[in-house]
């Protein structure tokens, strides 16, 4: 009996010990800890590994959990079992900057480290489209203006190129695109199809009325099975645009970068996307990327100061530099300038109005 | 037909010709029968086939990749003494590539020119630096990697008879490369950093070695937990439980774990492991446990059936020698049953080294170069590595999955091997 009970406290003594041990384990966290956006994971993951290999800090784990999971993880709280950065390709929101307060998270530097073009591709086999992103929303919609005429809404007729747009080819509309919990898609929508809706008089008034309600006309995406949700894969959708030419892909630049001898951008608004299309503005669909930092951690996991200098130094982000090289639109001199000056400083985000 | 004999005969001959008749059309179905049978293992057959010749088709080109020979002057000027770690290794490779092409001027052309080497190549040098600073001052012949735009034209991935703007080598550089052939310095290796990297953005510094090392710890932990857990539940539920009520329910619901999705294990994870204990995130000691928690049933399942094929009559006759029931037990029942046991073990086992989706919510889908050194180090395993590949935009990375789905399909075939040879070694037929 005695022998018994010496067995089981010893087994809960180890049990105890082990776990605290562990926790212990986690409190002397060495590697910074890096969550967020699957566009962003491309060129963090690059600083991070050229951070790794020329300091003598542990190269910084990231995940890619979305730009929505990786602000939710972030805004959990300050401490080492939480994450010290979060990618973003959009911006904090406001609800979001609020979790953060309520939990600790007080001090968040914003950083915006350069654009992505998002492109509408083919196959080089056909011919490179040429269209206006009123085109887009006619052809994507789910409700569109009335063809005949009026300021009422019908599910979308269009089934051609051809009938959207006289002066586009007579091909089906086959589009391959990113699910609804991608952050492209949420661009895609944003940049795309809200300013092909604005075209519409009767529609940009309803935007000045009621942001919402617009947003919810511009938003749809038709489900009638021309526009195929492709996943997250994006190879594969480059795959499948080299297996059928009158297909059209959307992803983001890299992707088109890498894959030059197979697909080529298609032509929006008059602009065609290559690198310097981008930078300068001209080419419409392009947003920006952020990273937001949390202060309270620099200091106590080793390496951060590096890992953000890295990021933001001339070689990393610059126009000649290695993330330009992946297919990340940098951006001008004057936004660098700004942006290197936040994180040396680490100017402490207030509000989102600036 | 003689109306004369006997109605014995008649009848007789009715029947046998009855039975002739239906002996044609029996022998016709058993023959179709095993036609059926034969057909669907040979295409089940042909499936795997395809399977292997498109895995392997794509992939086998992985395990080259392609060199180029630097004559390097570890120039005194560049290096530092005081200042070797970081000293501008990059600059070095620069300036070895201008000596070699002294005839490419302009910086556009001489960017082209950098390219066609891996930022690998700078890391190297260091390496050689750091180990051996004797070697500043002295002109080495090293071989460095190729970028991946380069390595890929070599293996034919690329074409050079296309128009300029479709390619993302530029004339120039292949002139260059053609030049580099002539003189023998591009060459094609056998692919030693695939098996001994960790991962990397760049695919032809990208390898398994990390996945693999952390696969390894996780199913180490999954094996010391579940292992003696699985056999001691099954031999509780086997021998020593009551049949009531409660048994059953405990069996209906092991049965019913087995059967659960993966991915339901994740979040139990993350719940419990992450959130209320406070494990370190991307660890293999959570992934074992989660993993653990999922080939739980498996082996319980396996153990006793395992146990059930052991004839009463040895545990009867232990008793009868004056065993206690723990010794008929653990010293009669347990040896002849751990066959099946470790037969059961070993395939849940495999399938767990395939799994990537409970692994998801803990953490350990993300970029991690380091090779990680203990339990609680963060890491990846094999299966959720070749998922991060097949997402990356590079070309170069198409292959590596596939090379990468190779070797995690050889690990899996060697463990169901085993399996099978230990079955087939020590079962016992009654």
């Amino acid at each position: 009996m005695v022998r018994k009970t010496v067995v089981l406290v010893a087994a809960l003594v180890f049990v105890f010990v082990t776990s605290t041990g562990v926790v212990n384990a986690q409190s002397a966290r060495d590697y910074i800890s890096i969550v967020g956006s699957s566009t962003v994971y491309p060129f963090a993951t690059v600083v991070a590994e050229q951070f790794g290999k020329t300091s003598r800090y542990k190269t910084p784990k990231i995940e890619s959990t979305g730009s929505g999971g990786g602000l939710k993880l972030f805004c959990a709280g300050v401490g080492v079992e939480h994450p010290d950065i979060t990618n973003a390709s959009r911006r904090i929101k406001g609800s979001e900057l609020e979790k953060c307060r309520q939990n600790g998270v007080n001090e968040i530097v914003e950083v915006k480290i350069g654009y992505d073009g998002i492109v509408l591709a083919n196959s080089k086999k056909a011919k490179p489209m040429k269209l206006s992103r009123k085109d887009i929303f006619l052809a994507l919609a789910k409700d569109v203006p009335d063809p005949k005429g009026g300021e009422s809404l019908v599910p979308n007729p269009y089934r051609t190129w051809r009938e959207v747009n006289p002066a586009l080819p007579n091909k089906r509309i086959e589009v391959l695109g990113p699910p609804p919990t991608s952050g492209t898609r949420d661009a895609f929508v944003e940049l795309a199809m809200e300013a092909g809706a604005k075209k519409f008089g009767w529609l940009a008034a309803i935007r000045k009325q009621d942001k919402k309600k617009f947003q919810a006309i511009a938003h749809g995406i038709r489900e009638d099975g021309a526009y195929i949700e492709a996943g997250e894969n994006d190879n594969l959708i480059v795959q499948k645009l080299d297996a059928n030419p009158n297909a059209i892909g959307i992803f983001g630049f890299s992707f088109l970068d890498q894959n030059t001898d197979k697909i080529q951008g298609s032509f929006v608004d008059g602009m065609q996307p290559t690198f310097e299309a981008i930078a300068s503005g001209e080419y419409p669909v392009s947003r920006p990327l952020f990273f937001y930092v949390k202060k309270a951690h620099i200091g106590v996991i080793p390496g951060m100061e590096g890992y953000l200098s890295e990021f933001t130094s001339e070689k990393a982000w610059g126009p000649d530099g290695y993330l330009a090289d992946k297919g990340m639109i940098p951006m001008p001199d004057a936004e660098r300038k700004k942006y290197r000056a936040d994180v040396s400083k680490l100017r402490v985000l207030t509000a989102l109005n600036n | 037909m003689n109306e004369g004999d006997s109605k014995g005969n008649k009848v007789e001959r009715k029947t046998i010709d009855i039975v002739h008749q239906g002996l044609a059309k029996r022998y016709r179905a058993e023959r179709r029968f095993r036609l059926y049978g034969l057909t669907a293992i040979l295409i089940g057959l042909l499936c795997l086939v395809i399977l292997f010749i498109s895995i392997v088709g794509n992939g086998y080109k992985a395990f080259q990749q392609t060199y180029l020979e630097l004559e390097v002057f570890f120039d005194p000027a560049l290096l530092d003494q005081h200042n070797l770690s970081t000293a501008d290794y990059t600059g070095l490779v620069k300036s070895n590539l201008r000596t070699m092409f002294p005839e490419v001027r302009g910086r556009s052309d001489k960017r082209q020119l950098y390219k066609l080497i891996s930022p690998g190549g700078a890391f190297q040098l260091r390496k050689m630096v750091l180990r051996d600073p004797d070697i500043i001052g002295r002109n080495i012949s090293v071989w460095v990697p190729a970028d991946d735009d380069v390595d890929m034209l070599m293996k034919g991935h690329f074409k050079a008879d296309v128009a300029e703007s479709s390619r993302r080598l530029s004339d120039k550089q292949l002139a260059w490369i053609e030049q580099l052939k002539e003189q023998g310095k591009i060459r094609k290796k056998f692919n030693k950093t695939f098996f001994t990297a960790g991962d990397s953005r760049e695919p032809e510094l990208a390898g398994i070695w990390g996945a693999a090392v952390g696969s390894f710890f996780a199913l180490l932990v999954t094996l010391l937990l579940s292992f003696p857990i699985g056999v001691a539940a099954a031999v509780y539920l086997e021998e020593f439980a009551p049949k009531n009520r409660w048994t059953d329910l405990i069996e209906v619901n092991i049965n019913n774990l087995a059967a659960v999705p993966s991915i339901v294990f994740g979040l139990l994870g993350l719940a419990v492991f992450l959130n209320f204990f406070g494990f370190p995130r991307s660890a293999p000691l959570v992934g074992g446990l989660v993993l653990t928690l999922m080939t739980l049933p498996t082996i319980i399942i396996a153990s006793r059936a395992a146990l059930q094929s052991v004839p009463p009559s040895i545990r009867e006759g232990a008793l009868g020698v004056g065993a206690s029931k723990m010794q008929m037990v653990v010293h009669h029942v347990l040896p002849l049953a751990l066959p099946g046991m470790l037969t059961g073990t070993i395939i849940g086992m495999a399938r767990a080294l395939g799994e990537t989706a409970p692994l998801l919510m803990i953490g350990m889908v993300a970029f991690i170069v380091d090779i990680p050194g203990g339990l609680t180090d963060p890491s990846t395993v094999l299966p959720v590595q070749i998922y991060l590949w097949a997402d990356s935009p590079e070309r170069a990375f198409v292959e590596r999955t596939s090379a990468a789905i190779m070797v995690l399909l050889v690990f899996l075939m060697l463990m169901n091997a085993a399996a099978i040879v230990l079955r087939r070694k020590f079962e016992k037929r009654w």
